[in-house]
């Protein structure tokens, strides 16, 4: 059976109507982190930096927090949220009692995911914008890969969240997996500068990097020929992910 | 008829859950579905509106094939889950409102009926206070209001009153007699007798997998037990005493201490056990034979059927 966007948007408004009741216990810690980075790295260690990549090592760090603040929005909904609903509220046997399939619960949960991704990166990119590290219009466009850095997280963790058997797995997504992605996806030092050839094409397949260098180019108003590599490595990648999470969902949710 | 089950399996890996179940829910009627946990009740129910697939057979409700017609189904019918899933942040009135967005319900006609499920099921005084500070019983009603919303033409209950007090059992059950009485069709399973023996019109008793016997519940009693039923104490070795110098009773059953002995009419029985106990010592009882003697003696959960 196809989906059902109306019904997909009825699962987005569940978790809406929940979140305008806790929104202070969840968005304080997530987004607040990478404002932590940005002040402790930025001018902290920035004081001993004069420059990174032609600029100032705040301006540097700006965009890549950017996409960490999107990939923990999302992050933090797919994984221990959706393994609550899943695993100990019952909450999709419930809307599975009414017209709503199992595809309209995963396009309704990958749509919050990505709605969370942007709440936390639209308020980091305004912190950034008042401390003036956006200073070109083409900065704006930063805001677009918000959504899709949320997409290709909302994919990953659902495709963990539905494989794993124990909660307590979530830490090694998050310490050996995002973790490492945050330290090497280009945020804190330019790669190329540090990596040798070989490695440089390895990184390629870090997830991070790809939405990271095209906030990067956004902010700086530059295109390159190498961002259609990145946006197409974000989208192919999310689609793959969530076909199988699609078979995954429809095995742990029918049976 | 509502729901039409024809010849369903279900095997989950070796363990055969559902076994050739034939099953017919007539319009308007309060069908039970008994059986001791994990005779399966649930699987039953989950095949009946389409979440689990059966191995095989097939399944019609409301005159259509509930494999190609899971939305169009379950778009009018209500299901309360053994398990209350509710937003504990919110209120009932939210959560209904919630719930009711699934079946893509719109304002106003969302908000009144939420407001009509508040009243009917009598949770105005609580209508606004978040769930969790609710106890299992407001919990359990709103559940129930939950499935309702939709006005079902068909409302499906997994032992909606496992847990809660007397009170709220009763109140609930009148609830439930009352949309029975407007035409809903409701199908429920329990494992408590009296619950079935009060709500239902029907019954069917559901062992290991297999519908063992099935009707009304009166009918039941009557074709497969006598009318009344001698309870005492007596340890097997007291038993021949006790029955020495009458027939032979056709059906007794024992549950560790507790003799059960059902026959047509048990005023001679009854006076001869209270001849050699004067002092009611064994708390004799004599009543009515109901649908818990005939749910032991045909399924015999940790009890020994003797004939």
């Amino acid at each position: 059976m196809s989906i059902s966007l109306p019904h997909a948007l009825s699962v987005w408004r569940r978790n809406a109507a929940m979140y305008r009741r806790t929104w202070w216990l969840n968005i304080l810690p997530n987004f607040f982190e990478p404002v932590l980075y940005l002040a402790a790295i930025g001018i902290g260690v920035g004081g001993y930096i004069s420059e990174m990549g032609g600029m100032s090592y705040m301006q540097f760090l700006a965009p890549g927090l950017l996409c960490v603040a999107a990939m923990n929005g999302a992050s933090f909904e797919v994984t221990y949220n959706i393994y609550v609903r899943l695993t100990f509220e019952k909450s999709y046997d419930a809307m599975l009692t009414t017209p709503i399939e199992p595809d309209d619960v995963l396009v309704g949960e990958v749509l919050w995911a990505i709605t969370r991704s942007c709440i936390y990166g639209g308020c980091f990119f305004a912190v950034i914008a008042l401390f003036g590290l956006a200073p070109r219009p083409a900065a704006l466009l930063a805001l677009g890969i918000i959504p899709l850095t949320g997409l290709l997280f909302a994919a990953l963790g659902m495709a963990f969240t539905l494989r794993i058997p124990n909660i307590d797995l979530f830490s090694f997504y998050f310490t050996l997996f995002l973790t490492p992605l945050f330290l090497f996806s280009d945020i804190f030092f330019p790669l190329k500068e540090r990596l040798s050839g070989g490695w440089l094409w390895v990184a390629e397949v870090l997830p991070l990097l790809h939405p990271v260098r095209l906030a990067r180019a956004a902010f700086a108003g530059k295109a390159s020929p190498v961002l259609a590599w990145d946006v197409v490595y974000v989208l192919a990648l999310s689609l793959l992910l969530l076909a199988w999470a699609r078979r995954s969902v429809r095995r742990r949710l029918t049976s | 008829m509502i729901v039409e089950v024809r010849s369903v399996s279900k095997r989950f890996g070796d363990r055969l859950a559902v076994d050739e179940v034939t099953l017919d829910v007539p319009a308007g009627v309060c069908f039970g579905l008994l059986g001791p946990n994990g005779a399966g009740k649930t699987t039953t129910l989950r095949m009946i509106y389409g979440v689990t697939r059966p191995t095989s057979g097939s399944i019609r409700v409301f005159e259509m094939d509930i494999a190609a017609a899971r939305r169009r189904v379950r778009a009018r019918l209500g299901v309360t889950l053994q398990q209350n899933v509710l937003i504990e942040a919110l209120s009932p009135l939210e959560n209904l409102r919630v719930f009711g967005r699934y079946h893509l319900l719109r304002e106003p006609e969302l908000s009144r009926r939420a407001q009509e499920l508040i009243d009917f099921l009598e949770l105005r005084s609580h209508a606004t206070l978040p769930v969790r500070q609710l106890s299992g019983g407001l919990q359990r009603r709103l559940a129930i209001a939950q499935s309702l919303i939709n006005a079902p033409d068909l409302l499906i209950l997994d032992e909606p009153t496992t847990g809660l007090d007397p009170a709220v059992r009763l109140a609930l059950w009148s609830r439930i007699r009352e949309l029975c009485a407007t035409g809903t069709t409701v199908l429920l399973t329990t494992h408590y007798m009296d619950e079935a023996q009060r709500l239902c019109d029907h019954v069917a008793i559901m062992s290991l997998g297999k519908v063992i016997s099935e009707g009304a519940p009166a009918d039941l009693i009557d074709s497969l037990l006598a009318r009344e039923a001698v309870e005492f104490d007596c340890t097997p070795h007291e038993e021949s005493l006790f029955l020495d110098g009458i027939p032979p009773p056709e059906h007794r059953l024992r549950a560790g201490r507790r003799l059960m002995i059902y026959l047509d009419d048990a005023t001679a029985l009854a006076a001869h056990v209270r001849q050699r106990d004067p002092h009611d010592a064994r708390s004799l009882v004599v009543r009515p034979t109901n649908l818990e003697d005939v749910f032991l003696s045909l399924t015999g959960t940790n009890l020994e059927w003797q004939q």
